[in-house]
């Protein structure tokens, strides 16, 4: 193909869609593409689409490659994160020193031995839940009646955020994640979550709460290390990310394990703790939530897998592609919960790798160990087809998944 | 085996922790790890060579002897 003479109409487009017949798969043109290729993107850039897994690994962790969005060549997602990222720049989209000197601050929340203290509470959410979803109505939706206020619920008592206001924060997040939200709608809902926090952040300083948020306060803002508006937008960061993707996790996960009963069947009895982790691993990488690539863009020329990427370039690292690379997992496109698939990268990878893993695999923990268990009968109410998967989303799953028992 | 960690790079993801809890801790003020035993026994190896592949920060080295 003598791409240089062919102008950039002739590029594939970059998100590429999914098979309908197979809505757990990455899409198959995104699947058939060269390890590097280039493609198009909403605003005409052509960034660099990386879709082996060494070669993702190799530049997620080259801190050459810089996830800032308003660098130039940056392939940002949509015109609304475009719009937003302007004004709210939480750490994710920042580079080191900077992005280590504001993460530090956080991790150890996030330490093994913390989360491992969640445990016992995060059970006892569960448990609940599940109890006023049998007492209730069948068929339930499992996505509002389980999968979103398990996360929303913890993530709300880590940061110190009243869950009573769920509904509101909810709607915010929806707005950010939809790729096709309007940039103007998208900046509103942005502004509307960092007023309310703003305000949250402003009680906390009144009265002093123990809690990540409030501690925050206490530590870091009265100490000068960081302002009003950066508790915000961290706190914006952790909210929304602390329960979007766990909630899609839960219900696009039932759904994958509803399709293989046998293995949830094995799920559903296992003694085995280590059975239960190893299967949320293989969910993770098999259902790849976070579809729409991890992106970045080259300080300075780089070398990557034999080809030289410029300075101003971008690059999307496909991971949903990575994590059903042959070459890293044999029979990729199986789900096998026995499967050593610990080194997915559906946490991304590199510096930036997801600061909320170990709350994130703890909840999944329990929670996969638990429902089936507790509704060893749960099925699908509605037909397979008929399910609504979140193909715009910059976070995927099901947008509703009606259950009975 | 020798075990040689990066606190400078670690990002406190904590993966090490899970693979290999008799080799690795992170310390309580910023969840950066820490090493238990720079020579951990052969019965760890596996758990140890895992945990240096899939640590996102490159911050565990191995010297195998
Ligand atoms: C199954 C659930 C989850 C998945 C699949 C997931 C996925 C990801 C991915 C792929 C990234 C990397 C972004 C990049 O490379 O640019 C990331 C970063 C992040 N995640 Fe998660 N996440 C999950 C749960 C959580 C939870 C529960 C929290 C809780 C607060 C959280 C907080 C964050 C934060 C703060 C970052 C930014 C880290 C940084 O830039 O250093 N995530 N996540
Ligand atoms: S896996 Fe790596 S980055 Fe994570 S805590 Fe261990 S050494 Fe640090």
């Amino acid at each position: 193909m003598t791409d240089t003479m062919s102008g950039p109409e002739a590029l594939p487009a970059f998100p590429m869609t999914r098979d309908a017949k197979c809505p757990f798969d990455p899409p198959p043109q995104l699947m058939a593409a060269e390890p590097m290729s280039r493609v198009r993107i909403w605003n005409g850039d052509t960034p660099w689409l990386i879709t082996d897994y060494a070669t993702q690994r190799a530049v997620l962790a080259d801190q050459r490659f810089s996830a800032d969005t308003t660098r130039p060549g940056y392939p940002v997602q949509s015109e609304a994160v475009l719009a937003r990222r302007r004004t709210s720049r939480p750490f994710i989209v920042l580079d080191d020193p900077e992005h280590d000197r504001q993460r530090k601050m956080l991790t150890r929340n996030f330490m093994i031995k913390r989360v491992e203290a969640m445990r016992p509470r995060v059970q006892e959410l569960v448990d609940g839940l599940i109890d006023a979803m049998l007492a209730g109505p069948k068929p339930a939706d499992l996505v509002t009646e389980f999968a979103l206020p398990v996360p929303s619920l913890v993530i709300c008592e880590l940061l110190g955020v009243p869950y009573a206001d769920h509904d509101f924060f909810q709607a915010c997040s929806k707005k950010l994640v939809a790729r096709s939200t309007p940039a103007d709608e998208a900046l509103r809902a942005g502004e509307d979550l960092r007023v309310y926090l703003l305000d949250l952040v402003a009680a906390k300083e009144k009265a002093p709460t123990d809690d990540m948020i409030g501690r925050l306060v206490a530590d870091q803002m009265a100490s000068g290390e960081l302002s009003r508006e950066d508790v915000a937008s961290m706190a914006s960061l952790m909210l929304i990310a602390g329960h979007e993707t766990t909630a899609n996790m839960i219900a696009l996960g039932t759904l994958a394990l509803l399709e293989h009963p046998e293995q949830l069947a094995e799920i559903r009895d296992a003694d085995d703790p280590g059975l239960i982790a190893n299967a949320v691993e293989e969910l993770l990488r098999y259902l790849n939530i976070v579809h729409s690539g991890r992106r970045r863009v080259a300080t300075e020329d780089i070398e990557v897998g034999g080809r030289l990427i410029r300075a101003g370039e971008g690059v999307i690292l496909a991971n949903d592609a990575g994590n059903r690379d042959e070459s890293a997992f044999p029979e990729p496109d199986r789900l096998d919960i026995h499967r050593q698939a610990r080194h997915h990268i559906a946490f991304g990878y590199g510096v930036h790798q997801c600061l909320g893993q170990p709350l994130a695999r703890m909840e999944l923990q329990v929670v996969y160990s638990t429902l089936y268990r507790r509704i060893p009968t749960l099925e699908l109410a509605i037909p397979f087809d008929d399910v609504q998967f979140k193909h715009d989303m910059v976070v995927y799953g099901v947008h509703s998944l009606p259950v009975t028992w | 085996m020798k075990v040689v960690i990066d606190q400078d790079k670690c990002v406190g993801a904590g993966q090490c922790v899970l693979l290999a809890p008799e080799v690795f801790d992170q310390r309580d003020e910023d969840g950066v790890v820490v090493l238990l035993q720079e020579n951990p026994p052969a019965e760890l190896h596996d758990a140890v060579r895992q945990a240096a592949q899939v640590c996102p920060a490159l911050a565990i080295e191995l010297a195998e002897s």
